[in-house]
């Protein structure tokens, strides 16, 4: 029998800091926290998420009663195996380069009825009390391109364009830090305390952190989001709020997505 | 918690019309407007953080460059410029308040409340007592600092200029302007100076 | 109504692995909230597994257990077809029955 508690995680990670000092050899903790996640993995609640939102998939929604069985995610209507594989892309019904969380906003909007405020009412869940049908139904989606090789391709000029400005977003240096994206993502082997931190101007580091998010954050208790994910890190830039939906959260996806090209997909994940 | 959604208007027109390639500058330009777009001002943290300043501007422009030789000493000259040393004189202040301070994480964020503390974050990048085991790898190791450069005027005057503004000597430098930004006070920045500088503090243990 | 759980079973050899993830919030009662209110203790108390009527599991739980419990067990017997029921209750009085098909 095995159950995973909040306390238990917490002493474990503990008690590797502990082993870390002892031996001063920093690369042992980082190998330990990986063997922890991998520990994790067997039984990851990202399923639960996965579940409501193949349950939401199919039953008519909204003011107009359509289903998400009508929304193109790329690859036809109703489509969602390896669809996740394959965005962002443009869209030529919305006008727009989107990534999965626009285009499941744009649905609903524009096929369920929704007003965009509605769609968004709840982007990031909060408990029991306060859960996010974007979060559930982007679990759902994402797992069904669980072992499909990324391929975000750049054939249409506005999706170029977005990968373009996505790099150039990487690299803005704003705020009362002047942080970047790259401050934190553009060496290797960096961590910030003990957390290591992905080089996403590589391929490989790119590869790495693309294919693990959406992720099951144990620390929250929560499924997080590719937007989500980027949310947070401009918070802790010190940059105002990122708007979910909006064409940085975007370019910036297409970026990361489209140098992950060539790595199976491994999401939902599971993480500290 | 979301108050607009810019992609469905503003920048969308932004992007319209580019059959051509872009030009870096055209595509910088761009870039600062999208963001101008998609972010909503929230607690302390306005729209306007995502005004560059020309140091801002310069180092976005050339990375993941450096920027040439020329920019680099313009930029630095300027924040070098910008340093003011205390009137009283005295650059150290409290190590226990700097090891505080040196902990501390919050500050400046739109969740963080504005009269709570503002810390450095100093173990987020850098080694600095040698008993504190969590610490970050981006900036270099500042363990025995004092022990190593010596415990002189001059280096306690280094100490308080770089982290009032680490521009003045590496022109893009990662490391935040404590000082020049308004992040920390002169006071907190005296402290900070004493846990790297005073003979007593963990890091020259 | 909670949320259904997601079970997998499988015969390994004589005997039948049982994964379970639950959906519960699995409140301590030490937490407080942003205005500092303590958020009231909400957990599963009871688990049951029953196989053909016979109770092949049966544990008690406390605040201590994470949220979206994940539970691993396996029992003695069992056969391709067959069925395992889960049964959980909380110490609201809210409680969950699923079952799972043995592959």
């Amino acid at each position: 029998m095995a159950m995973q508690s909040r306390r238990t995680a917490g002493v474990a990670l503990a008690a590797l800091v502990v082993v870390a000092g002892l031996a001063l050899a920093q690369g042992s903790a980082v190998d330990e926290i990986a063997k922890y996640r991998e520990a994790l993995q067997d039984g990851n609640p990202a399923e639960l998420w996965e579940l409501r939102g193949e349950e939401m998939w199919t039953v008519p929604r909204g003011p107009r009663q359509v289903a998400f069985t009508r929304c193109d995610l790329g690859l036809g209507p109703g489509v969602v195996k390896g669809a996740y594989a394959r965005l962002p892309r443009y869209f030529d019904d919305a006008k727009r380069v989107q990534d999965l969380e626009s285009r499941l906003v744009f649905c609903m909007v524009s096929q369920q009825g929704y007003t965009p405020a509605e769609a968004t009412k709840v982007t990031f869940g909060d408990g029991a009390a306060r859960r996010s049908d974007l979060e559930a139904l982007t679990a759902y989606v994402v797992g069904q391109s669980r072992g499909v090789t990324m391929d975000v391709a750049l054939d249409h000029p506005r999706t170029r364009e977005m990968y373009a400005l996505g790099e150039k977003m990487f690299y803005y240096r704003g705020g009362t830090h002047d942080f970047a994206c790259a401050t934190c993502h553009g060496e290797d082997a960096r961590r910030i305390r003990l957390q290591e931190l992905p080089n996403l101007t590589t391929i490989e580091g790119a590869q790495k952190a693309y294919t693990t998010w959406p992720a099951y954050r144990v620390s929250q208790g929560e499924l997080r989001t590719m937007e989500w994910r980027l949310y947070d890190c401009f918070r802790q830039q010190r940059f105002p709020e990122l708007a979910y939906d909006s064409d940085a959260a975007i370019a910036l996806t297409t970026f990361l997505a489209r140098n992950a090209n060539g790595a199976a997909y491994a999401g939902p994940a599971i993480k500290r | 918690m979301l108050r607009a959604l810019p992609g469905y208007a503003a920048a969308a027109a932004l992007l319209l019309g580019c059959a051509t390639v872009p030009s870096d500058a055209e595509l910088r330009a761009k870039a600062a407007a999208v963001l101008r777009v998609s972010f909503n001002a929230r607690g302390q943290a306005g729209l306007d953080r995502l005004e560059q300043d020309e140091t801002q501007r310069a180092c976005s422009e050339y990375a993941p460059k450096p920027p040439p030789a020329e920019v680099a000493s313009r930029i630095e000259e300027q924040n070098l410029a910008s340093i003011r040393y205390p009137a009283d004189g005295k650059l150290t202040g409290d190590w226990k308040n700097g090891e505080r301070i040196a902990q501390e994480g919050r500050g400046k964020q739109f969740s963080d409340d504005p009269a709570g503390p503002v810390g450095a974050n100093c173990y987020a990048c850098h080694r600095l007592s040698g008993t504190e085991l969590s610490y970050g790898t981006i900036g270099p190791p500042l363990y025995q600092f004092g022990k190593l450069r010596g415990f002189t005027e001059d280096t306690r005057r280094y100490a308080y200029g770089k982290v009032f503004n680490a521009q003045a000597y590496a022109a893009c430098s990662s490391m935040p302007r404590f000082g020049h930004k308004g992040i920390l006070s002169e006071q907190q920045i005296k402290d900070v100076v004493a846990l790297l500088m005073d003979p007593q503090s963990p890091v020259n243990q | 109504m909670a949320d259904p759980m997601k079970i997998r079973a499988s015969l390994v050899g004589d005997s039948t692995e049982v994964k379970v993830l639950m959906n519960h919030e699995m409140e301590t009662g030490q937490r407080k909230d942003a205005q500092g209110k303590v958020i009231p203790a909400w957990f599963i108390q009871n688990v049951t597994a029953t196989f053909n009527g016979r109770t092949v599991l049966a544990a008690q739980w406390g605040p201590a257990v994470a949220k979206n419990p994940f539970l691993a067990f396996k029992f003695k017997g069992g056969a391709k077809g067959e069925k395992v029921q889960i049964a959980w209750t909380d110490n609201r009085g809210d409680k969950r029955t699923d079952e799972a098909t043995i592959a």
